[in-house]
């Protein structure tokens, strides 16, 4: 049996930005517990620019991105397992997990951080009717293909779903000299980030066609085409307007989900909005010493937050390790009207990582105008007005030590919509 | 004669849809902005879009098959085309460091491709 | 010169296949497809039934009945995972009460033992996410259920290794008679044999008229199903049906052998025979009927859809016997539902049939009743899984992360006998790429293990046998072969609109 005082689950940009951290906070025995053969989690793949303009202050690819954070490790003194899968955590933060050199390890640590990210949602979670041929794949397994294997998964291609990978992957296979005939999204806007839209679709005309899905899947052996048709409100498909297009791949990119089996394993309670732990003012689940980061957390747009998140994540588990703290009063957040999640979940003002806590959310629709109002049993704490929310991409509010003290009982997020604009 | 183009902004959320009018690669009239903001991008993106390229190269390595790279600074859109067919036969042998040249001057751009990761074995 | 030919790899050929490799004679089967349990014995319920739906006196009762009394010990000999968990099937109305008391004196006709009627009260005691509306329910304390790929495998594996020969990818064309036997053609050879077993499951019917024998049509009947992510596998223990109609067992909700919970199937005749395709109206019905039975269906848990075809004669009743017209042929045709339970007692009856008709079985010594060891680490002891590693530490490589799936166990269903060539052969193995991301992580990787063992270029990797390659192109293969001028210049698109008003359902 090992003993570690902080193992971190994963590599990817959460892991190692948490490492880092906890590493200069004074954490001493500090591990990273990685699947894959190298670190850098799914950024190695992402080889597009566009990552680390908050935190680096400049526009940095997937790999480079990573490489600033991999490249700090062996001075921190951090120790790395790679090609070690993690098979079990127990509540008491023991960890189970296999490689081919040492076998089974068994970990004892006094605190843990879950970094695994999330996954791809799959074609099954959508009931695209329709064969099952070789062509269909989500983005992310297409993007490994051509970005990691050097392969090239399809020619002709059809996107559903304007996630960002899928944006990315559209002007990926287009500059290989593959073919995108067009992006479909089945809501009536993007689910990308705007400078996804103009800089992958529109710059090689590739038409994104909102408010459309797939309603078949054409071929036996490999994908021949996809009939695609027109949604209603309630986003049925419209079947008068059923249209055939031929491809020999279809490429999925409708979303991502949370990777949290093995947090399920150490009890901790679930958001059902974000599918991930509920956590507190230190990223801490409420499973005692765990914490979580990133992706696991809840699926975010920008990788800048997410290694915000994993800093918080790692003070927090310093704070732990040193101060063996007991239980504070704890402050429950709720997500109100107009919104789909708040994090965190609860905030414990006497342990607070500093005077002002991040507050991280996602709107349920998109408002030109929206009113966000912080309230409590005795009264609103906050408001703040926003142009331009979509569901795609995160707020962000930052409360005072001092706001958070007056409230009573629970904040409760609410963003209402202000009156509706006449330009369109 | 002058011509129309729309350009969305990207510089923030809002996402402005600006019509532009040009003539002879001058601009004549502009609408839809909002911010100051907008007007410079615009204006680049209509008399000369450039964009930063990021693909790959061969990598010859046990284990590894590709190296991402990236142009270090914009390229003119107009010669995307004619880097990814120089890169097309640019093979790298490791070691290699993120910021190595693995092409100087592509496409005639004056901007080199640079590696975007490290490999050491 | 054979023996006998077996047309068709499914469950049926290939129980006959395991049976008859305990002879000293010389026995092929031939298989349309790349692997075997590539058509109905892949996608149906896997369930193991009791016996009570079948007419007294039918195939279908008596094979049924004496299928699911031989289960247990063949999965056994051939470590093929069975759970005998029963099954129930629910009456939900007043009305329906009555069929089970028919349903249950069918059964006892039938021979099926400790079939009992339980009420409300006990029912919710077993299953507590039953609709909370049921009045009643058979109990058919004999049904199980078994993984149908792993088990039609398991047996193909047995015969192989105890000298039946396979040929894949190679359909029949023709069958002409010859010198008291046939000439068995595919497309790229022939052999010659005494017997023909016509096993071909839902093109038996064209192979019979093929070969000048009795003349009868197959329907294909298609059922369409969605599976659950194994984090809902607790919601019911049972296999669990509604009350039948006369034409099929209805839309059940069902446990699987490997942890998750299915819906399906429902019950369509079409006229293409390769159709399985999942459709949408299809969907609906299954959910619909899934959820008269369990309300609570956790629909945003379906990890996969698919649909599978049953082969219906227009007898309505299985065909097991010795061609009249053409001698030496043996139908084995219209093997629907019950047939995977029917399967080890079909082949019993195919060898006495093919002993009527004067083949000449004498038992072999040294018949081998087991397959090598299959290796599923995902179900050991931290122990075990240390010493394997110790002796091979391809076991502490884990490929497919959502089913604990190690290189080893890869390379291990690549080597096998009559080892997986595509990336579906793997998944139906080891279920690499069966979990809840379906093959996102792994399959990538299992495609460079299926290219460096089977000594292949990765483009020729496939999922399912020729033309359905994965990989369309090589490295940079599609640049310049093309024209790019044509999208660099900004096209005019609908895109940024805002138009808000919907919620976000996905």
């Amino acid at each position: 049996m090992l003993y570690k005082d902080l193992v971190i689950i994963g590599g990817g940009p959460a892991g190692l930005a948490a490492a880092l951290e906890a590493a200069e906070q004074g954490v001493k025995d500090v591990m990273i517990v990685e699947r894959d053969s190298g670190l850098g989690g799914i950024l190695q793949q992402c080889i597009h620019n566009g990552f680390g303009l908050h935190v680096f202050k400049e526009e940095l690819t997937g790999p480079e991105y990573a490489q600033r954070f991999i490249d700090r490790l062996d001075n921190a003194g951090i120790e790395v397992l790679l090609d070690t899968m993690v098979i079990e955590i127990t509540p008491d933060k023991r960890i189970f997990a296999v490689n081919s050199e040492k076998g089974v390890l068994e970990i004892q640590a006094k605190a843990v951080i879950l970094a695994m990210g999330c996954r791809e949602r799959t074609r099954g979670a959508l009931n695209i009717p329709g064969f099952r041929p070789a062509g269909i794949f989500t983005a992310g397994t297409a993007q490994r293909y051509v970005n990691i294997e050097g392969y090239m998964p399809g020619k002709e291609v059809v996107i559903l779903g304007s996630g960002d990978i899928g944006l990315i992957m559209a002007r990926r296979f287009t500059l290989e000299g593959a073919r995108v005939k067009c992006v479909l999204e089945i809501m009536p806007y993007s689910n990308g980030l705007t400078r996804n839209v103009v800089q992958c679709l529109e710059d090689y005309g590739i038409p994104l066609r909102l408010s459309h899905t797939v309603i078949d899947i054409h071929g036996k052996k490999r994908v021949e085409g996809v009939t695609v048709a027109k949604v209603d409100e309630n986003l049925k498909p419209i079947l008068s307007t059923a249209e055939f297009i031929s491809c020999d791949t279809l490429l999925l990119s409708v979303g991502l989900i949370p990777e949290n089996e093995l947090t399920k394993m150490t009890g901790a309670d679930f958001d059902a909005n974000t599918q991930g732990p509920m956590v507190n003012q230190r990223m801490e689940t409420s499973c005692e010493g765990i914490f979580a980061c990133g992706n696991v957390l809840h699926v975010h747009d920008l990788v800048d937050f997410v290694t915000m998140e994993a800093k918080f994540a790692a003070r927090g588990a310093a704070q732990y390790l040193k101060e063996k703290d007991g239980p504070c009063r704890k402050m429950s957040v709720i997500a109100g009207e107009g919104l789909r999640y708040v994090l965190p979940h609860a905030v414990g003002v006497e342990k607070m990582l500093d005077e002002k806590q991040n507050f991280f959310m996602r709107s349920i629709k998109p408002m030109k105008k929206a009113r966000l109002s912080i309230q409590s049993e005795n009264g609103t704490i906050k408001t703040r007005m926003l142009s331009y929310v979509k569901p795609s991409e995160m707020i962000n509010i930052e409360l005072n030590k001092s706001e958070i003290s007056k409230a009573a009982g629970h904040l409760k997020f609410i963003l209402q919509e202000e009156g509706a604009s006449d330009e369109r | 004669m002058s011509d129309k183009k729309n350009v969305t902004c990207i510089i923030c959320p809002v996402g402005c849809r600006i019509e532009v009018e040009i003539e002879n690669g001058n601009i004549l009239n502009l609408s839809g902005y909002r911010c100051r903001r907008s007007l410079q991008y615009v204006k680049d993106e209509v008399t000369s879009p450039k964009r930063i390229l990021t693909t790959t190269v061969r990598l010859k390595a046990k284990g590894a098959h590709v190296l991402p790279v990236r142009t270090r600074a914009p390229i003119p859109k107009s010669l995307l085309k004619e880097a990814m067919k120089e890169l097309k036969s640019v093979s790298v042998a490791i070691p290699v460091k993120m910021g190595d040249v693995v092409l100087k001057d592509v496409a005639g751009t004056g901007v080199d491709v640079v590696a975007s990761r490290s490999w050491t074995e | 010169m054979y023996d006998a030919v077996i047309i068709g790899g499914g469950v049926t050929g290939c129980m006959i296949a395991r049976e008859l490799s305990r002879y000293d004679i010389k026995v092929i089967l031939l298989e349309k497809e790349e692997d075997v349990a590539c058509g109905t014995s892949k996608a149906n319920s896997a369930v193991i039934h009791a016996g009570f739906d079948a007419k007294p006196g039918t195939w279908k009762a008596k094979m049924n009945v004496r299928g699911n009394v031989l289960f247990p010990g063949i999965c056994d000999e051939l470590d093929v995972p069975y759970i005998n968990n029963g099954s129930l099937v629910v009456a939900v109305e007043d009305g329906e009460i009555k069929i089970l008391e028919k349903l249950l004196n069918q059964g006892r006709v039938n021979g099926v033992p400790g079939l009992e009627i339980i009420g409300h009260d006990e029912l919710m005691k077993m299953e507590p996410n039953l609709n909370t509306k049921v009045k009643a329910a058979l109990y058919a304390p004999t049904a199980g259920i078994v993984c149908p790929y792993e088990f039609t495998i398991a047996l193909a594996e047995n015969a192989a290794i105890n000298g039946v020969e396979f040929r894949f990818n190679s359909p029949v064309i023709e069958i002409a008679a010859e010198d008291g036997g046939f000439i068995v053609k595919t497309p790229h050879d022939f052999v010659k044999t005494r017997f023909v077993i016509n096993a071909a499951g839902l093109f038996s019917d064209e192979i019979s008229k093929m070969a000048g024998a009795e003349e009868y049509t197959i329907t294909p009947r298609k059922g369409e199903y969605l599976i659950f992510d194994k984090k809902f596998g607790s919601l019911i223990k049972k296999v669990i049906f509604p009350t039948p109609s006369e034409i099929s067992k209805g839309i059940l909700v069902c446990p699987t052998v490997d942890g998750n919970i299915f819906i399906g199937p429902n019950s369509n005749d079409i006229r293409d025979k390769t159709d399985v395709g999942v459709t949408r109206e299809g969907i609906e019905e299954i959910i619909e009927g899934g959820k008269k039975l369990v309300p609570e269906l956790p629909l945003s848990g379906v990890i996969t859809s698919f649909a599978g075809l049953r082969a219906v004669s227009n007898t309505n009743d299985f065909i097991i016997e010795a061609s009249r017209k053409v001698k030496g042929f043996v139908n084995v045709g219209g093997i629907q539902s019950p047939g995977f339970t029917s399967a080890p007692a079909i082949a019993e009856t195919v060898i006495e049939i093919l002993k009527e008709e004067g083949m000449d079985l004498r038992e072999k010594p040294g018949f081998v009743p087991t397959r090598p060891r299959k290796y599923r680490f995902r179900e050991m002891d931290n122990l075990t899984r240390q010493k394997l590693i110790e002796e091979n530490p391809a076991f502490g490589h884990v490929i497919c992360r959502c089913e604990t799936v190690t290189e080893a166990e890869i390379v291990d269903a690549i080597r096998r006998p009559l080892g997986a060539k595509s990336l579906d052969g793997i998944k139906r193995r080891t279920r690499a790429g069966m979990g809840r991301c379906q093959g996102g992580f792994c399959s990538s990787r299992v495609l460079s293990i299926l290219a460096r063992e089977l000594k292949i270029d990765p483009l020729q990797v496939t999922k399912c046998g020729p033309g359905s390659e994965i990989l369309k192109g090589g490295y940079k293969e599609f640049i310049a072969e093309k024209d790019m001028d044509e999208y660099l210049n900004t096209v005019e698109v609908e895109s940024l609109s805002w138009k808000g008003g919907a919620t976000n359902a996905l």
